[in-house]
């Protein structure tokens, strides 16, 4: 009862402070839109584009804290022209996409820490962008993560079957007058805007595992693109909240601690899952078993009655046999 | 006038010709067969007859009857789809969205059609399973249901390309059989994309052969009788024998 009654007084001070209501409402944000474009992105196992967009919005950032420009003016439309170019990529198939994707973040990487050591060192506000703080996020951030998590949400809602068809089929989609590369194209752009947002909370290095983690968890649970996507928002949102206030709670960085919360979830839907699957098999098993049993008992009944049937039969016929012989032997034919 | 007319059409993809002087009628309810080898302009031809490609040189004509939602279109499947998560209705509803304006939801029309177009083709047990969970054959009805979803009524031409690979001689048969009712009952001209020759010219009315060397169009059965017919029927796979002599036999 006591450690409850400090649990919720602890939770209770955690929202006290307005950069944590800050960072709760941005990151649920960004999560739940993370997951919703991460399930397109990962069915397509064009999830790499996120781990390469991190890196060019980190390499971004240091060019443009080099350069003493507005960090979030250089990054955004960075990003967004990354992620055209390895949307491109990827779904080029000639092309080795990812290969070229691990050459652009390593390259992205390599400019943003040559910038960073011609300026002079890592600065606190460039560590942030690359593990995350939930003390660096501004109210500039809040409002823009409320604006472009509606846009997304609206996207998604309004768009979603065409999101679906264009992940299942897009060959289809594109021979059905979808615009598939349009489509594309937008949910490239809206994953370049979820990274750049969440860059700050979650860290360049660690904000992919927010767009991979909820789909791959929710594949093991269910089997339906609707339950898919459901399910990864809800994990996403759950993970980001045990997450952060685990972080509060034990002082460990936030956006290692959310990570580690989608790990935990991912092992345990990984694990209920290959229970039920062994179980439905035993299950499987136990009813073979008990319907090979009641075969098995039906056909020695059968062949008990067939043999007992033949016999009876092959007596009266050779019975007959012998009549019919013995009746014309007598008439001496 | 016929459904589709290419006269001396020729398409390129990514910058590479990949047919050229191509000319062909597609009746209504016919039944073309496309066959050649790999890299012969097969599927480039198909997005030509879908409209995602115009002709680099000659011209494509299309019936009035040819509108949205009137072609129904069966792609190769990718490696990707067999274990995808989703459901069997929602991957056929997928193909009402050729009818539907950018901001709609699905209403119980399309409902209804995309159970009628699974009923068709034998399948509406299947409407609430899971689609990575059924075997390759089904799969293919799955598919082809939501190609006949497209237009349902309005179906003129279904599209299939290379329906049958991966899929093993038995359920091969049912499915040219299907694929024939569709075309015989409702008077839906089938174009259909295959390597195997022998099907193609015991089910199709007309075969479009093509080659880098040389090009045939004209009816199944003539062509089982020419010198490259009858190599390309010999060449074939004996996994075929599930459905020659099943119907008119061609050797």
């Amino acid at each position: 009862m006591g450690s409850w009654a400090t649990f919720w007084t602890t939770l209770g001070g955690l929202f006290s402070y307005e950069f944590m209501v800050r960072a709760l409402v941005i990151g649920l944000l960004v999560s739940l839109c993370a997951a919703l474009i991460g399930v397109s992105l990962v069915l397509k196992r064009y999830s790499m584009i996120g781990d390469g967009l991190s890196h060019v919005g980190f390499g971004a950032l240091a060019v443009a804290a080099a350069l003493n420009w507005a960090p979030l003016a250089v990054c955004l439309p960075v990003v967004l022209v990354a992620a055209f170019l390895l949307l491109r990529l990827s779904e080029n198939s000639r092309l080795r996409s990812d290969a070229a994707i691990g050459l652009i973040s390593a390259s992205a990487l390599a400019i943003g820490v040559t910038a960073i050591s011609i300026r002079g060192g890592v600065n606190t506000d460039l560590e942030n962008y690359l593990f995350g703080s939930i003390l660096a996020t501004t109210n500039v951030d809040l409002v823009l993560s409320v604006v472009v998590c509606l846009v997304v949400l609206l996207a998604f809602v309004v768009l979603y079957h065409r999101i679906f068809a264009v992940t299942f089929d897009q060959d289809f989609a594109a021979a059905s007058g979808m615009k598939s590369a349009v489509l594309n194209a937008l949910i490239a752009g809206l994953t370049a805007l979820i990274i750049v947002l969440g860059m700050r909370l979650m860290g360049a290095l660690l904000i992919s595992s927010l767009i991979i983690f909820p789909t791959l968890s929710a594949l093991w649970l269910t089997r339906s693109f609707k339950g898919v996507t459901v399910t990864a928002a809800i994990l996403a949102v759950v993970c980001f909240l045990v997450g952060l206030v685990v972080s509060y709670m034990s002082g460990t960085p936030t956006g290692a601690t959310i990570v580690i919360a989608n790990l935990v979830a991912f092992l345990i839907c990984y694990a209920s899952s290959k229970i039920r699957l062994a179980t439905q098999k035993g299950a499987g098993r136990e009813a073979q078993r008990t319907a090979a049993g009641e075969a098995r008992g039906g056909a020695l009944g059968a062949t008990g009655r067939e043999t007992e049937r033949g016999a009876l039969l092959s007596a009266g016929e050779a019975r007959g046999g012998a009549l019919g012989a013995t009746g014309r032997e007598a008439k001496g034919e | 006038m016929a459904l589709l007319e290419l006269e001396h059409a020729a398409f390129s993809y990514d910058g590479h010709c990949a047919v050229s002087g191509l000319s062909f009628l597609l009746e209504d309810a016919d039944y073309l067969c496309v066959v050649g080898e790999n890299g012969s302009g097969k599927s480039t031809l198909v997005k030509g007859m879908l409209g995602q490609l115009e002709p680099s040189a000659g011209a494509i004509r299309r019936s009035a009857l040819l509108k949205r939602g009137s072609i129904g279109y069966l792609p190769q499947q990718h490696a990707l789809q067999k274990n995808f998560p989703a459901s069997v209705e929602e991957v056929v509803l997928s193909g009402r969205l050729a009818k539907k304006k950018l901001f709609s939801f699905y209403t119980s029309a399309d409902r209804r059609a995309a159970l009628n177009a699974l009923a068709t083709l034998g399948a509406a047990e299947l409407l609430k399973a899971r689609y990575g969970e059924l075997s390759g054959g089904q799969q293919q009805r799955v598919l082809l249901a939501r190609a006949l979803a497209v237009g349902h009524e309005d179906l003129k031409l279904l599209i299939l390309d290379e329906p049958m690979n991966g899929l093993d001689p038995l359920i091969k048969r049912e499915l040219y059989d299907l694929i024939e009712t569709l075309n015989r009952e409702q008077q839906i001209a089938i174009v259909m994309v295959s390597h195997d020759v022998k099907a193609a010219v015991n089910f199709a009315k007309n075969i479009l052969y093509l080659d880098s060397r040389q090009e045939y169009y004209g009816n199944a059965h003539a062509f089982s009788h020419t010198a490259v017919g009858q190599e390309l029927i010999r060449d074939s796979c004996s996994d075929n024998c599930a459905i020659c002599g099943l119907h008119r036999e061609t050797e």
